[in-house]
């Protein structure tokens, strides 16, 4: 369940930071499938863990560098900018990853913490796993601390709730969009290298399997708030975890493909339950969500 | 010398024709350039890519078949871009109608039955209309992210079509592939030209085509989408009902997927198989935005998209590339015809005197 949660917080968190500054960027899909691809060839190349991640990394940033580009220099439609890049990112990927399909590589190692994985029961649930589910997990307290408590967090909301106020104090709204934007490639990265190096360490053409498009439920789901991510991610992921199960076990009469469906429903029922909660209002969207923003002089 | 733009008060006519045209030459220039990274001969590549499909009356055929579906999807998906009604799930929408089609086509295997293609069309528009329904009515109603949801949907229509035919619509004599029975001759759609595998969905897609022009030229909701789309709040004092709005380009465009997945299964496949469509329904995306959203304009960007698609086929056996380079082909398009749009909209100065300072806003690329 930790482990299912783990691709979609990651990217998740990543696109929570991204909307909060006032940028809707659809590419999670096509940015989690290059981090992949290139987590998973530099590990089967240099046999480096430390190196793949850094180049998942690195691979998430560059294609979401062109969506920031399109988006704040060229003022695109953010919607067709982000459907592009998932184009763009499904294509590259498969293109890169083409020779390599089905080669396995060697899985993220996984770290006890001493002490706390000898725990019974707890210990090897909580903590026995690598770097990027700890590192997933960390990172929620550490957005919502960001945002919420510190100055730099103030004005990158600023620049999402109000680009023209927060313009007009002084802050540099492109910027921080900037930023946001290559800090959300950068998670969808790592998020894909989470699943081509450790939920399975190969690689297959679109292997994310819609879970980029899952993630950006999950951020309304949220109601952009890292707090509630935890919940819908740790939701999703048991949502998959039991369908693996079922279809183990063979607990339940139904085709497989019937069993696979469950994540996407679960997704379209989640968004269809946030929307009839009374009250929402109070956990409305960035209220610069999506706009091009020009400065006035 | 410092740069400025400036919006334009009217988006640039030149610009909205040169812009994909742009848009096309720089993806051209970029895939030659992945190509000789990639270690291959750019000039072979590109001719196994964008010429040689059309030396042939058989590849002129392939072309239209193509074409098609992104046509019949883009027109459709059009009307709702306008408006501002983000249908990403024609995919699911194509497969659930060739779901319908073919699952009344192949009840109705053996049957003679009157007027039996007309009734598995029908089906597959109703099943497509069905599908795209659930988003509309969530949009409508909830105010739900319509991308999302029709989205997800697309995913669960492709596992429902392929539960089926591996499971209750195998056909038993099928040496156990995961395949339908072959449909009766009489739903089937035959050839317009023998040698070719094109059929009659073509003429129906230049008639769509048209309609929408004229519809586009001279009717009012063509205006109230577009109101819609760029002005909501105006839409909204003026009266129109975007409700009405959502259902109505939803359900147009989720038929129109509908028929074209239909078509293709009565078409050139002949059966129900795992996988109906090589992505038509997210392709037509990039023909809508290509044609400008524009009947005419998706016609011809149909045609250029449609030669990728058979393009990387021909460069998979002519150049030994990886089938994905359509994709990478055709999300650098789309990236490019974005970028190129900027001109549409904004109008890039030289700030070189103070009043021009005053009026024009700094801009870096």
């Amino acid at each position: 369940m930790v482990t299912a949660a783990t691709p979609l917080l990651l990217a998740a968190t990543g696109e929570l930071v991204v909307e909060r500054a006032g940028v809707l960027n659809l590419g999670v899909e096509g940015m989690m499938l290059v981090g992949a691809v290139a987590g998973f060839t530099t590990a089967l190349a240099t046999g480096s863990h430390t190196l793949a991640l850094f180049a998942a990394a690195l691979a998430g940033a560059g294609l979401a560098a062109l969506f920031a580009f399109l988006a704040l220099q060229l003022l695109a439609n953010q919607v067709a900018s982000g459907l592009a890049l998932t184009v763009l990112g499904t294509g590259l990927s498969a293109l890169a990853g083409a020779s390599r399909v089905g080669i396995p590589v060697e899985r993220l190692p996984r770290l006890a913490l001493p002490g706390l994985s000898d725990l019974p029961v707890v210990g090897p649930l909580l903590f026995a796993h690598d770097v990027l589910v700890y590192g997933a997990f960390a990172m929620v307290p550490a957005t919502a601390w960001f945002l919420g408590r510190t100055r730099a967090g103030m004005v990158l909301r600023a620049c999402g709730e109000n680009a023209e106020a927060a313009h007009a104090l002084g802050h540099p709204v492109r910027r921080v969009r900037w930023l946001a934007v290559l800090f959300g490639g950068v998670m969808a990265g790592l998020a894909g290298a989470y699943l081509s190096l450790a939920y399975t360490p190969m690689w297959a053409e679109e292997m994310t399997a819609g879970r980029g498009w899952i993630a950006l439920a999950l951020v309304v789901f949220a109601a952009w708030r890292p707090g509630r991510l935890l919940l819908g991610a740790l939701l999703f992921g048991g949502v998959g975890i039991l369908q693996l199960h079922a279809q183990g076990l063979g607990l339940v009469a139904l085709p497989s493909q019937i069993l696979s469906m469950l994540p996407y429903l679960a997704t379209v029922m989640v968004l269809v339950a946030i929307a009839t909660v009374p009250g929402r209002r109070r956990f409305a969207a960035p209220a610069c969500l999506g706009e091009p923003f020009l400065p006035s002089r | 010398m410092a740069l400025g733009i400036e919006p334009r008060t009217e988006a640039s006519a030149f610009w909205r024709f040169a812009s994909p045209v742009l848009a096309v030459l720089a993806t051209m220039l970029a895939g030659a350039l992945l190509f000789a990274f990639l270690g291959r001969d750019p000039v072979v590549a590109l001719r196994a890519f964008f010429v040689s499909p059309l030396s042939s009356v058989y590849g002129l055929g392939e072309l239209g078949l193509k074409a098609t579906p992104l046509v019949l999807i883009a027109v459709g998906l059009a009307f709702g871009f306008r408006a501002g009604v983000w249908n990403i799930g024609a995919e699911g929408q194509l497969t659930l109608g060739a779901i319908c089609g073919g699952g009344v086509a192949l009840a109705l295997s053996g049957t003679h039955a009157p007027l039996a293609l007309p009734l598995v069309i029908s089906a597959g528009i109703l099943g497509g209309m069905l599908w795209a329904a659930i988003p509309a009515f969530l949009r409508a109603r909830l105010e739900v992210n319509e991308i999302l949801v029709s989205l997800m949907l697309s995913y669960v229509a492709l596992l429902l079509l392929q539960a089926l035919v591996y499971g209750p619509w195998k056909d038993p004599e099928g040496f156990n592939f995961p395949q339908s029975r072959m449909f009766d001759p009489a739903v089937i759609l035959e050839p317009l030209w023998p040698g070719t595998r094109l059929h009659g969905g073509a003429v129906f897609a230049l008639l769509l085509v048209a309609a929408a022009w004229i519809l586009d030229a001279v009717g009012m909701a063509a205006f109230r989408l577009r109101t819609l789309g760029l002005a909501p709040r105006a839409a909204a004092y003026a009266g129109f009902d975007r409700r009405r709005i959502v259902w109505g380009t939803m359900l147009a465009s989720g038929g129109l997927a509908g028929l074209a997945g239909v078509l293709e299964v009565v078409g050139p496949i002949g059966q129900l198989v795992p996988q109906i469509s090589p992505g038509y329904g997210f392709t037509a995306i990039i023909v809508a935005f290509l044609g400008r959203l524009h009947p005419l304009g998706i016609l011809l960007a149909a045609l250029l998209v449609a030669l990728s698609y058979i393009g990387s086929e021909n460069a998979q056996i002519e150049a030994g590339l990886p089938q994905a380079a359509a994709g990478v082909f055709q999300g650098m398009l789309l990236l490019f015809l974005l970028a190129a749009d900027f001109f549409v909209r904004y109008r890039v100065r030289r700030i070189d005197t103070p009043r021009r300072a005053r009026e024009i806003r700094p801009w870096t690329p």
